[in-house]
């Protein structure tokens, strides 16, 4: 008998081939956009780097804010999502499920009315409401509950309760338990939470576009800048440097769910 | 004890820079009455720009489900050469934001690009598909796509062939197996990523942002009437009420199995 694996599927196939044309020509579209002379004309206009170059003298800082917001986003996940996934694998109350329900709000609600709640609050603190602190709050609560979710599913594996008792009977205390024992065990999905959190914090418009200032700009503020107002050129280039920022952490991701196998890979979706 | 004091640092955030403003957020339509908060409802340019949201969403989730499905049962089912890669292409844009989303089809429908071309060398003009209610449309499928293929390639994955199998070897059609094993198998992830998909694009920003449609969906309109009339109160009120839409949508979508709430675009 024949598997599914042989069997011919013709109309299965030519759809994900064109969905594969649908989704993969506007990237390569984009890329060669970026790099030649005249958009309109195309290849024949001849390929340049000179879009880059005015993307990086227009645009550079807003590179430097989102991978400098995106890393202090990963720092606070590490730091404060970490522990609290902790807490949450190792407690069966109802008040823990409650805090991981309300924790996962922000991914919930949209973007826009968690930015419209926080410039209410605190729009009126001149200073804060300036800084990029303003902006790492709101980027903190949405990319949170991704690194708290990952690393809690991997806490609660029946193995690492097993070396935890086993360490904690052997004298070991609570820092040294969790420290040198569990954050190592649970090291793959510290990593794969951390580059989730990256590559949403680097790609955040709906929250950042109303809470960023002309001072605060992050690189997809400076798209929608640049798509509104620059030549199809720039903005294509200007893409393109988005693309060699976030695509190394997401094919890293992906590499790294397939390693910690299927059910760790439909967490990244 | 020790459990408690990790959850303070996220606990602190979380209290401080979401719970507190959603509170103020929650209560703020209330100074302009109670009839505020359903005015989303009763205002008949709201509630247009509510049904329109909704029904894009939804053609939107429908059509990705289908296509979503298609693929995932390809992929979902074959070893190749390069079937990981392929995966890797297909999801890349899970990582755009939306705005990226609206330009490629600007780069694509818009007055600059290939389709305008096309048209203009078939037909002597030069037809544009970006800035309407189709070029939305298409940008909210591309973003919607991988989402669901990701969901059915995993659950076509872990799909059993025995009742194929036997449902072929009884002489079924393909259509009979489409319907009778294909559908019943697939149905929970459908409503899952459906509920996923349909809020996802109920909140998406971005994209409509960048295409500035004609057709003007719900979260564009809160941000006008927050920016450009500093209509607080409504604006409050209408993102409370997009918000409890995609919050229900995703409740649902937990319910049905799936643990997972995806990122807005």
């Amino acid at each position: 008998m024949t598997t599914a694996e042989q069997r011919p599927a013709p109309i299965l196939s030519a759809i994900t081939f064109a969905v594969t044309v649908f989704t993969v020509a506007p990237m390569l579209v984009s890329v060669t956009a970026g790099l030649v002379n005249n958009y309109s004309v195309g290849g024949k206009s001849g390929f340049t780097l000179r879009w880059l170059d005015e993307v990086w003298s227009q645009y550079g800082s807003t590179a430097w804010n989102s991978i400098g917001l995106a890393l202090a986003c990963v720092a606070w996940a590490i730091l404060a999502g970490v522990p609290a996934g902790y807490a949450l694998a190792r407690s069966r109350s109802r008040l823990a499920r409650a805090f991981e329900e309300l924790i996962t709000l922000p991914v919930a609600v949209p973007g826009l009315a968690t930015a419209l709640a926080l410039i209410l609050a605190y729009g009126q603190w001149r200073g804060f409401r300036q800084s990029f602190a303003f902006v790492f709050v709101g980027h903190a609560v949405f990319t949170l509950p991704f690194m708290v979710r990952t690393v809690a599913a991997a806490f609660a594996r029946d193995e690492l309760i097993a070396i935890e008792e086993a360490a904690r009977s052997l004298g070991a205390s609570f820092g040294q338990r969790f420290l040198a024992v569990l954050v190592p065990a649970v090291l793959p999905s510290i990593v794969a939470g951390a580059l989730m959190v990256f590559t949403l914090s680097i790609g955040e418009f709906n929250l950042t576009w109303m809470l960023h200032t002309p001072l605060t700009r992050t690189l997809p503020v400076g798209l929608a800048d640049s798509y509104a107002s620059a030549r199809i050129e720039v903005g294509s280039a200007y893409t393109l440097v988005f693309f060699i920022i976030v695509l190394p952490a997401l094919w890293l991701m992906q590499w790294l769910a397939t390693l910690l196998g299927p059910r760790e890979e439909r967490r990244t979706a | 004890m020790i459990a408690a004091a990790c959850l303070v640092p996220a606990a602190a955030l979380f209290a401080a820079f979401w719970l507190l403003p959603i509170a103020r957020l929650l209560a703020l339509p209330a100074t302009k009455g109670a009839a505020t908060y359903v005015a989303v409802l009763t205002e008949p340019r709201y509630l247009q720009s509510l049904a329109q949201t909704a029904l894009l969403a939804v053609a939107v989730t429908l059509v990705s489900l289908l296509l979503g499905a298609a693929v995932g049962l390809y992929l979902g089912r074959r070893r190749f050469p390069g079937r990981r890669l392929l995966l890797a292409a297909l999801t890349m844009p899970l990582a755009f934001p939306g705005v990226i989303v609206g330009f490629f089809v600007i780069l694509i429908g818009g007055r600059q690009g290939p389709f305008a071309a096309w048209t203009d060398a078939l037909f002597g003009t030069r037809l544009t598909f970006a800035y309407g209610l189709f070029g939305l449309f298409v940008a909210y499928v591309y973003f919607s796509l991988p989402r669901t293929i990701v969901a059915f390639t995993a659950a076509a994955e872990t799909m059993g062939e025995e009742l194929e199998d036997a449902a072929r070897s009884l002489g079924a059609s393909r259509r009979w197996i489409a319907r009778d094993v294909w559908l019943p198998a697939l149905a929970p992830t459908a409503l899952a990523a459906g509920a996923i998909l349909f809020a996802t694009a109920m909140g998406a920003f971005g994209t409509a942002f960048t295409l500035s449609s004609r057709y003007e969906v719900l979260p564009i309109t809160i941000y006008n009437e927050f920016t450009n009339y500093a209509n607080f109160a409504l604006a409050a009120s209408l993102s409370i009420a997009l918000g409890l839409i995609t919050w229900l949508a995703l409740f649902l979508a937990r319910r049905f199995g799936s643990a997972d709430v995806a990122p807005a675009a």
